[in-house]
């Protein structure tokens, strides 16, 4: 284990920052570094920890056992198109579905509140959960409730956990040269949208949240190609430029992406380029990056935008054997890399 | 008011048109192959061109034969040593500190402001020199604006010292003037630069005649650009002509924003606080009248004559060695570029630069960092 976490100079105790949580290079490398080093992998043809997914998945006779969980804080805790209650829900559904695995057995909901934390917002944040799960096709099977003194801990955290049972899981590193990239819907909408509501910026639309569970979408996808969907991730924390970098990393290819082609709403484009974000850098909640083989991406493209939280469904990318792990961005101007988000562009957004 | 900056969004999207974008890179192709010689090289003096340059991809575009090198155009980058230090010196002491976000990183011989800061000093980032105003408005202790940037953010800090701020509100100035600096650069032996893209909003304050007379000394034409990618293309095709022409000359291709004489108001509220002095631009060169400095009839507003700055118990510290291999310097001349930097993408890094120059959004090595520069793609 290196002595320090991240590039901080040898000479500073090393302590952990708030980039190490943002999603990105530092927060994977002191995972790498400090939580997974020393456990003992997954059997073979599992996918374990080391692997650094979405989630695991477990041989289980001639199935897997797919598992993941997921820790929500966000602030607000309300915000335009959801909250909470409902990321939480909507998270670890998402990402089951990620690992191929879109029909969830139950969740599990651990509830830590800060004292003082009013019930009937508690009681808000249950009836969001409630209405996600049906919408998911699952329910809460089991959970745990702890409380902390004031000040001790910020309002609200939820944690929830999944298991799904799959024939074939997906994983985040199956990418081939001359795969195809779908974008399942509009990028930026979730972060800035909750950047818009801290900076008390109004516009005349309001600006939602896509956050919802897309395990419904995804399986109509799986099924209109099987086998022929190589990877997916969902493009949370760190945007959709963390989600094609790790991609691009982990399956060892290059990723030439087609700016123009991006589906961006007009309102989210506009707030960004006021805010001087890069709508590529902002979190989503309700959208998925697929890996398509190049014969198959019309059926699933059709079968996305068939579904209503898929209308938006586009292309817009392929792999190539060129640059193995990076990622090119056509600006439809010219060519650059694809900036990786540094350190924490919107604190605590999921 | 934010329906007015969409408008604006919307008019500005009108200058990210690809297919008159191609239009623009063949044409620039064509008139730097009739130059008949290569390479031709242009400099641009503004971090905000290189931004754009980078985010749109154009070096991808940019014909073989075209050198576009980045000039010492980043206000932070060019903030030399002992300016940092009489801020930190002064944060030491525990005088507040209120400074723009790209400053906080910048090293000094000892310390950053940052690494103040995280010793206890008082530290406030803003975004504009009012708000600096306003916090000392809020406060009964001494507050310092740590001001940087080219002429048109001193016309911002001037606007604030005409304004009859509080007495408890004094400005240290890093502030630059770009065009003696222009002069070091087009006198470098080792930099031949053939023309100068000059920075649109330094001259919608300026006014392009300013750039006359240094045309006429030096015989080296200058195009004024606005900073969409249009523009630069537009701006870099008039500028290798008048290159491959031979007939030196300003070109005001911004002119949506930019007129003859300038902002005749904001000229005088600027040259009414400042003066310029003589300084060193760090990595560059001692630039004559290259710095902006408060005027005596301020100095109740000068931190330098309001508080006895003494940098030198900073100077014990001798610098690092990763400093010594820093070659921001020859990178803002223009004579080297980041990936000949032994400590880029290594040692030197956003998160913990070493040099000025991957400090700032506007940094050359910041930007090559995030955007890959020139690659082959």
């Amino acid at each position: 284990m290196s002595a320090t976490i991240g590039t901080g100079a040898a000479a500073k105790e090393a302590v952990v920052g708030m980039k190490h949580g943002a999603g990105g290079r530092a927060m994977r490398r002191l995972i790498e570094e400090t939580l997974t080093a020393g456990f003992l992998d997954v059997p073979v043809d599992g996918i374990g920890l080391a692997a650094m997914d979405d989630g695991a998945a477990l041989r289980v006779g001639n199935r897997w056992l797919v598992i993941t969980t997921d820790s929500h804080v966000v602030h607000p805790i309300f915000f335009p198109g959801g909250d909470i209650g409902r990321l939480a829900v909507a998270g670890t559904v998402n990402d089951l579905a990620m690992m191929g695995a879109t029909e969830p057995l139950g969740l599990t909901c651990a509830v830590i509140m800060e004292e003082g934390f009013r019930r009937s917002d508690l009681e808000r944040v249950q009836a969001s959960m409630r209405l996600a799960c049906q919408q998911a096709g699952t329910t809460i099977v089991t959970g745990d409730t702890k409380v902390m003194g004031r000040g001790e801990l910020d309002g609200i955290v939820i944690n929830t956990t999944g298991v799904a049972l799959t024939d074939a899981v997906i994983p985040d590193a199956g990418l081939k040269p001359g795969d195809r990239l779908i974008l399942t819907g509009t990028i930026g909408d979730h972060g800035i949208a909750l950047m818009a509501r801290r900076h008390g910026l109004t516009f005349e639309t309001e600006l939602l949240s896509d956050v919802a569970p897309i395990n419904g979408l995804i399986r109509a996808a799986l099924a209109a190609a099987p086998g022929n969907v190589t990877a997916m991730k969902d493009p949370t924390r760190g945007g959709v430029a963390s989600a094609l970098h790790e991609m691009a990393e982990k399956s060892g290819v290059g990723i030439v992406i087609e700016e123009p082609l991006v589906p961006v709403s007009p309102l989210v484009r506009s707030a960004a380029e006021m805010l001087g974000l890069d709508p590529f850098h902002i979190a989503n909640e309700g959208k998925a990056l697929l890996g398509v083989r190049p014969d198959a991406v019309d059926a699933v493209l059709a079968a996305l935008v068939a579904h209503p939280l898929g209308a938006a469904a586009a292309i817009v990318g392929t792999c190539t054997a060129d640059h193995a792990g990076r990622v090119v961005l056509d600006t439809g101007l010219g060519r650059r890399l694809m900036a990786e988000p540094e350190g924490e562009p919107l604190p605590r957004i999921c | 008011m934010l329906d007015t900056a969409l408008t604006g969004i919307a008019r500005e999207l009108k200058f990210r048109d690809p297919a008159k974008a191609r239009a623009l890179a063949q044409a620039l192709e064509k008139v730097s192959r009739e130059v008949g010689r290569e390479p031709v090289s242009v400099m641009h003096v503004c971090g905000s061109h290189e931004q754009s340059i980078a985010k749109f991809g154009l070096r991808a575009v940019l014909p073989r034969t075209l050198n576009v090198i980045m000039g010492p155009g980043c206000p932070v980058c060019v903030t030399d040593v002992p300016e940092v230090d009489e801020a930190v010196v002064l944060a030491q002491d525990g005088i507040r500190i209120a400074t723009y976000g790209d400053m906080l990183k910048v090293p000094g011989t000892a310390q950053s402001l940052a690494d103040a800061q995280a010793a206890g000093a008082r530290i406030d980032v803003v975004y504009s020199a009012a708000e600096a105003v306003e916090l000392a408005r809020d406060a009964t202790a001494e507050v310092v604006f740590f001001a940087s940037g080219f002429e048109t953010t001193a016309v911002a800090t001037a606007a604030v010292v005409l304004a009859d701020p509080p007495p408890n509100f004094s400005v240290l100035s890093a502030h630059k003037y770009i065009p003696p600096v222009m002069e070091i650069v087009a006198e470098m032996p080792a930099t031949k630069v053939e023309g100068f893209l000059a920075a649109g909003h330094a001259a919608t304050i300026t006014g392009w005649r300013i750039f006359e007379r240094f045309v006429e000394r030096h015989r080296i034409p200058v195009v004024v650009a606005g900073f969409e990618p249009l523009d630069i293309l537009a701006g870099l095709v008039k500028l290798v002509e008048l290159v491959r022409d031979g007939t030196p000359r300003v070109v005001n291709m911004f002119p949506r924003c930019v007129t003859p004489e300038g902002n005749r108001n904001a000229q005088e509220q600027l040259w009414k606080v400042f003066r310029t002095v003589g300084g060193q631009w760090r990595g560059i060169a001692h630039v004559p009248n290259g710095n902006l400095r408060l005027r005596d009839e301020f100095a109740h507003v000068d931190a330098r004559k309001k508080f006895r700055i003494d940098v030198r118990r900073l100077w014990n510290h001798a610098p690092s060695t990763l400093t010594q291999l820093c070659i921001c310097g020859d990178i803002m001349a223009g004579i080297a570029s980041p990936t000949q930097c032994s400590l880029f993408g290594k040692e030197c890094l956003p998160d913990n630069p070493v040099g000025a120059c991957m400090v700032s959004s506007e940094g050359t090595c910041r930007i090559w960092h995030q955007y890959g520069g020139h690659p082959d793609l």
